[in-house]
């Protein structure tokens, strides 16, 4: 087990860097130059702008400003806007705490409701019950999630009043309630799909035939042998889900004004903040990374066939 | 996948490769495709979705069929914001007209092309990129094969979404074509790791190692005997796929760094609409329900289609 750990913590070594240094490159090969955008419409002297530059250090090639930036962040220094001087962490330290609270909420949000979706359709194949969530998953995936959003806002906000179309800046739970059901929709089409599957399947299973002939309690069957052996394919589509949602969040923060890190991501592109990009990106490959290694952990404790050596 | 997932994907009987089914016509084996091709003509979702997919490439291909107004025309002074007129099928007003006084039902009919172009076109690049790596990594092994995974997993671990965002926003001048490469650029991961998977199993097929034996080059071997034999999977998921990157150009448009005005697109009319949501719904809702049906029809193909080709499902 902690031989199979280290290996997986060494292989997240060349993803960590490999898509860091991906998206380092996409944001500096962009036209714009985030120092003469200083000056506006202004006629600057060139030199000026050479000085600066060389006080950034955004003179330097590619793969030194990819070094100093990597070397600053193993010292937890994620650089500093240009614009606003302000340090990079900073930004990310108010941010981030609301997107993952609107994230862990949308997640709670697609587990809780998706499983029991799922459980309820499986356990009656082919029946009208079952037909009937499966066209509304079918609905739910085929609305693009910003629709969704805007459709809620719309009969919510504006018709029923019930919520405010936008969240405060302190972004309260009662608030993230609307955003985080827009942004778990589409997972939780997914997770229903994928329970209403494996249960459907292993209903059939010889050792649920078993099971039954014990005489074991009705609720021990579905919750122990059921449950446990169907939520491997559930368990796996998590995994990768978490960081999906940190991503999808900069849509939904977008539509309903949450200032978390879709909000910065937007502003930093716009005035080509690579140091903010890349930071914030950082981060969520970093949670898409440990998120899928405690994933294949999970696989052991569902499914103690699997040995990790 | 973990070792006991494989030990159950090898307990059921060998994807048969030839179903033989006795429903009339006795005796005449039935390969895999052909197979499927029986049970999807006979499948509802089927036919409903591909009768959908079919009016909406023709709506792509030759807008003028269904309409005589042109989408970017515009007249301020008469039709501002006017509602929908629901009884009047096929014409300029039936949907109204959107804040600068343009037909909404023109630019929803012209709007189809941007959007069906750049998930067809997005999902051919991915499936022949996604199954060249994963083919090369499932059947060579070794270092190809680790190069290759490790390069999926480091494009796999960047958000979609997020990696999407910053290719485009590099864009001053954001034609169709460069929505299409960056998609196509971030999106072919998942075919890689399922055509990959696929190649593993397909592998240790006994017609392989008689291909083998028999002396057969290898890229006789990978193209005649592996991809015919491993490619459903990446059918399926392709398909499904193909959903999704519409919901992505229009989200994508929507945000603004997709295509822009003067384009038409579904996602750039939700866009423009938003600003109306509260005293005219009906500019923003009118597109997303294309989106959506759109989307729904290609998902129920691949739904369709997955459940032809899964013989587990039988």
């Amino acid at each position: 087990m902690g031989r199979y750990v280290a290996r997986r913590l060494l292989q997240m070594i060349p993803v960590f860097i490999g898509s860091t240094l991906l998206v380092f490159s996409m944001m500096y090969a962009l036209p714009g130059d985030p120092v003469r955008a200083l000056a506006g419409e202004q006629t600057v002297d060139p030199a000026q702008i050479a000085a600066m530059k060389k006080d950034l250090g955004l003179d330097l090639p590619l793969w030194h400003q990819y070094w100093n930036y990597m070397v600053g962040l193993f010292q937890g220094d994620f650089g500093t806007q240009i614009a606003s001087g302000r340090p990079v962490a900073d930004i990310i330290s108010e941010a981030f705490p609301i997107t993952v609270r609107l994230t862990l909420f949308a997640f709670t949000f697609t587990v809780l409701v998706g499983i029991s979706i799922g459980v309820f359709a499986g356990m009656k194949a082919d029946t009208l019950r079952d037909r009937g969530l499966l066209i509304l998953t079918l609905l739910l995936i085929s609305v693009p999630s910003f629709v969704l959003g805007f459709l809620g806002q719309y009969f919510f906000a504006f018709q029923l009043g019930w919520v405010n179309p936008n969240v405060s800046g302190e972004a309260n739970w009662n608030e993230l309630f609307l955003p985080a059901v827009v942004l778990g929709s589409l997972s939780l089409a997914y997770v229903a799909r994928l329970t209403r599957t494996s249960i459907a399947e292993n209903l059939r299973s010889d050792y649920m035939r078993t099971a039954v002939a014990k005489g074991l309690p009705r609720r021990r069957i579905i919750g122990v042998h059921l449950m446990r052996n169907s939520m491997i394919p559930v368990v796996t589509f998590l995994g990768t889900d978490l960081g999906a949602l940190m991503g999808g969040a900069v849509v939904t923060e977008g539509i309903f004004n949450v200032k978390g890190v879709g909000y910065n991501i937007f502003d930093a592109l716009r005035h080509r903040e690579g140091a903010t990009v890349v930071g914030i990106v950082t981060l969520i490959v970093v949670v898409y990374l440990v998120s899928s290694l405690l994933v294949d952990l999970l696989y052991a404790v569902l499914d103690p066939r699997i040995r990790y050596a | 996948m973990p070792e006991a997932l494989k030990d159950t994907v090898k307990d059921q009987p060998a994807e048969a490769p030839v179903a033989p089914r006795t429903d009339g016509k006795v005796g005449k084996p039935r390969s895999l495709w052909s197979d499927a091709w029986h049970d999807l003509r006979r499948n509802p979702l089927f036919v409903v979705s591909a009768v959908l997919i079919l009016f909406l490439v023709t709506m792509a291909a030759f807008p003028q069929l269904f309409t005589s107004a042109d989408p970017r025309y515009a007249d301020l002074a008469k039709h501002y914001l006017q509602k929908p007129n629901w009884g009047h099928f096929f014409s300029e007003d039936w949907f109204g007209y959107d804040i600068q006084g343009r037909s909404i039902y023109a630019r929803v009919v012209y709007g189809a092309r941007a959007s069906i172009l750049v998930a067809i076109v997005v999902t051919g690049l991915v499936t022949v990129l996604g199954t060249l790596v994963g083919m090369l990594a499932g059947y060579f092994g070794g270092w190809i094969d680790t190069i290759l995974s490790r390069v999926t997993d480091i494009f796999f671990a960047v958000p979609f979404m997020l990696g999407a965002m910053v290719v485009l926003t590099s864009f001053t001048e954001r034609s169709i074509w460069v929505v299409i490469l960056s998609l196509a650029f971030l999106g072919w991961t998942q075919i890689a790791r399922v055509a990959r998977g696929s190649v593993l199993t397909i592998k240790q097929a006994d017609y392989v190692m008689a291909a083998k034996a028999l002396g057969a080059s290898t890229s006789r071997i990978l193209l005649r005997h592996i991809m015919p034999n491993a490619i459903a999977p990446v059918i399926v998921v392709a398909t499904i796929a193909l959903g999704g990157y519409i919901s992505a150009e229009a989200t994508l448009s929507f945000l603004g760094i997709g295509l822009a005005e003067p384009a038409v697109s579904w996602g750039v009319d939700i866009s423009s609409g938003q600003e109306q949501l509260r005293n005219a719904a009906f500019v923003l809702i009118i597109p997303s329900v294309m989106v959506s049906i759109t989307v729904l029809a290609f998902i129920m193909l691949g739904d369709a289609v997955r459940n032809a080709l899964d013989p587990k499902l039988r």
